[in-house]
């Protein structure tokens, strides 16, 4: 809901908050909520983040329930056996902490030593409170870094003597930033920046300590509770992938068709034009992170083409992988780009600087953001405190991911030159490996499972500590796929978790990724499948799909498979069985295949 | 401001906070006659009356409020200063 999305009223949530968790609640399924547990552990007054931290995430498709510590119990609750927590079983844990938690800052006599002393201390504690919660509850972290001091006694030699605060605190910083670079499944919310961001003086006001133990100004909690929710949704495979850009007045200034583009504001001989390349460089900046470029704006063609390859443009047209310039109506030239990828519209985000054209689109394609971006020396501002693409893991995948879009339209422009699909297969030379789940994979694995909407018969979502475990154990087959072709790698795109019990074999999760639909991988996954329960001795495969809003296109997936569907209920839920015989033929005839 | 113009806005900012269309405050009215109002959401009245009458409290003056009167008596004085 628009409240809830960036740059939002925080007085607004703030005192409506129980009316928006009502209306989001009763406003019904755009999305289908996914249930999460978080802990939150404390070491001051948490109640209004809790508060506010679950409308972001209802608002993100994810219903939380929490666990909360009693006031200032975050240590002992991480270091103890703690009945409760561990019924809870938290899928995630959120360490809410803050200056206020120094137990001793250095004293300006203090040796080089003792500061040193001091903080091993801090960070010996902080490290074998993150050790246990690893081991004890298999979940990702999240816990703040410092925000700085309230005051600086030395003024600004704080910053750069060993016995100032500001120095304290920084170094404390980097030893947290040292175990998150070390440690997969923990993430660092950066309290330091948005503390900055939002103001240090108003955000430490000392009334709110004084009077009701928070450790920040109550008016910036909404900014801190959504900079949490943006982490938690990345985690469960919530961000979005792409932009979708408009041109005239988003990516430039003017209108390229009435200027001509010699005429477009952009390049560096004026202010505006600096801002709109600045703006662009940030945007291009993206690619980096495996973000989809895409423009959907109102011109001719050419006239496009010609802004995009303007001598002062940072992008060549190369760097989008579809470019819809046309006068058809933008809510339908987006549908069309995210059906072009075979994305769901709400994962791709509009940037236009024209309120109506935004509207348009929120209102035809639902789940889909529009940011109110304002005047072009805000957009850069508007869009990234949005939080779309927080980066909690960076998988190869992502890195590569905008070249593999470039091959996916390489390899539709081949498709249509043959007239025979089977010899399109054929034509591709694909080569797969399907094997047991393999360490480098696991995180990719994860977030598959978190991502994958559309190909997936469960919708079952896993951390990936829970990949790991369920790796490990001698009752589950696992089998990851991992498809090249001529056009390049498309890495790890199917993933089948198979629960072996006696004779048979229950399979919770099936996905695979929709950039890699109709190239007979799902054939190829059946085939592994039959032979690990062929060498387990396993009779007889269940499958189970459970329909959701978006997983309709596998609802015969198993029919298709050669399975015989014997249940469905009045919700649609239906249970398959094969039967596995040593008379087995594979599906598969185009991809070849290493085991 | 007259008072009764200040509790016009109050009475929203009370609805909008304990989520109650129904409720309306008085000079005698304490958490005592609110059932949702206790030390957390007394924490989030302060901020939004300090929002809509654009007042900061001092943490004195918070401790000292016995009810509703004596809010509106501060919210008064900050206006006429």
């Amino acid at each position: 809901m628009k409240e809830l999305e960036y740059p939002f009223d925080a007085e607004y949530i703030l005192s409506k908050k129980k009316k928006i968790r009502r209306e989001i609640l009763s406003g019904g399924g755009i999305y289908s909520l996914v249930d999460k547990k978080i802990a939150i552990l404390g070491g001051s007054t948490t109640s209004d983040i809790k508060l506010i931290l679950e409308l972001f995430l209802l608002n993100y498709g994810i219903r939380p329930t929490f666990y909360e510590s009693e006031y200032n119990q975050y240590y002992q609750d991480a270091m103890f056996p703690n009945a409760e927590l561990e019924a809870f079983a938290p899928d995630v844990i959120y360490i809410h902490t803050s200056n206020r938690n120094v137990t001793t800052y250095p004293q300006v006599a203090d040796s080089a030593e003792t500061v040193d002393r001091l903080i091993q201390t801090e960070v010996d504690k902080f490290t074998g409170m993150w050790d246990r919660l690893a081991s004890v509850y298999h979940c990702p972290i999240i816990q703040n870094n410092f925000e700085m001091p309230l005051y600086r006694l030395m003024g600004n030699r704080d910053a750069y003597d060993i016995h100032g605060a500001v120095n304290f605190l920084t170094r404390l910083n980097m030893k947290f930033y040292d175990y998150a670079q070390t440690h997969e499944n923990f993430y660092i919310c950066d309290i330091n920046y948005i503390s900055a961001d939002y103001g240090l003086k108003e955000w430490s006001k000392p009334f709110y300590w004084h009077m009701y133990k928070y450790a920040l100004n109550v008016s910036a909690i909404p900014y801190l509770s959504f900079n949490v929710a943006n982490i938690i949704k990345s985690i469960f495979g919530k961000n979005k992938k792409g932009f979708v850009l408009d041109l005239d007045n988003t990516l430039w200034g003017g209108v390229i068709g009435d200027d001509g583009v010699d005429n477009i504001v952009l390049g560096p001989e004026e202010s505006e034009g600096q801002a709109y390349s600045e703006f662009q460089r940030y945007i291009k900046a993206h690619q980096q992170l495996g973000v989809l470029l895409n423009i959907d704006s109102k011109n001719d063609h050419e006239n496009a083409i010609a802004g995009i390859k303007h001598g002062d443009s940072a992008f060549t047209e190369d760097d989008f992988i579809c470019i819809k310039a046309n006068w058809d109506p933008k809510d339908r030239n987006f549908a069309a780009i995210a059906k072009e990828l075979n994305l769901l519209p709400e994962s791709l985000v509009f940037i236009d600087d024209n309120p109506a054209e935004r509207h348009i689109v929120t209102e035809q394609l639902k789940g889909v953001q529009a940011p109110a971006i304002g005047d072009v020396t805000e957009y850069i501002q508007n869009i990234d405190r949005s939080g779309f693409f927080e980066v909690t893991t960076l998988s190869k995948d992502d890195l590569k991911r905008n070249e593999m879009y470039r091959e996916n339209v390489q390899r539709a422009q081949l498709e249509a030159s043959f007239a025979d699909y089977n010899e399109y297969l054929l034509s591709l030379d694909m080569t797969a490996v399907i094997k047991p789940f393999e360490p480098v994979y696991m995180a990719r694995i994860a977030q598959l499972s978190n991502k994958s909407n559309q190909f997936n018969l469960t919708t079952r979502r896993y951390t990936q500590a829970e990949i790991e475990e369920t790796a490990a154990d001698p009752n589950y087959i696992t089998l990851y796929g991992k498809l090249t072709d001529r056009f390049g790698d498309n890495g790890v795109v199917s993933v089948v978790i198979g629960h072996v019990m006696g004779e048979e074999c229950h399979v919770d999760l099936w996905i695979m990724s929709c950039r890699v639909l109709k190239r007979d991988m799902e054939f190829a996954m059946m085939d592994a499948l039959v032979h690990a329960c062929q060498a387990r001795g396993v009779k007889k495969i269940v499958g189970h799909y459970y329909p959701t809003a978006k997983n309709g296109m596998v609802r015969e997936f198993y029919g298709v498979q050669g399975f015989t569907k014997v249940s469905e209920d009045d919700k649609g839920n239906t249970d398959w069985e094969f039967a596995v015989t040593n008379e087995y033929e594979n599906k598969n005839n185009v991809i070849k295949v290493e085991a | 401001m007259t008072r009764a113009e200040v509790y016009e806005k109050l009475n929203k900012v009370f609805q909008d906070v304990f989520d109650d269309e129904t409720i309306t405050v008085h000079d005698e009215t304490t958490s005592e006659d609110i059932e949702d109002w206790d030390s957390l959401e007394h924490i989030n009245l302060v901020v939004a009356v300090e929002n809509e009458f654009d007042v900061d409290f001092n943490m004195g003056e918070v401790n000292k409020m016995k009810n509703v009167g004596e809010m509106v008596d501060i919210i008064l004085q900050r206006a006429e200063g």
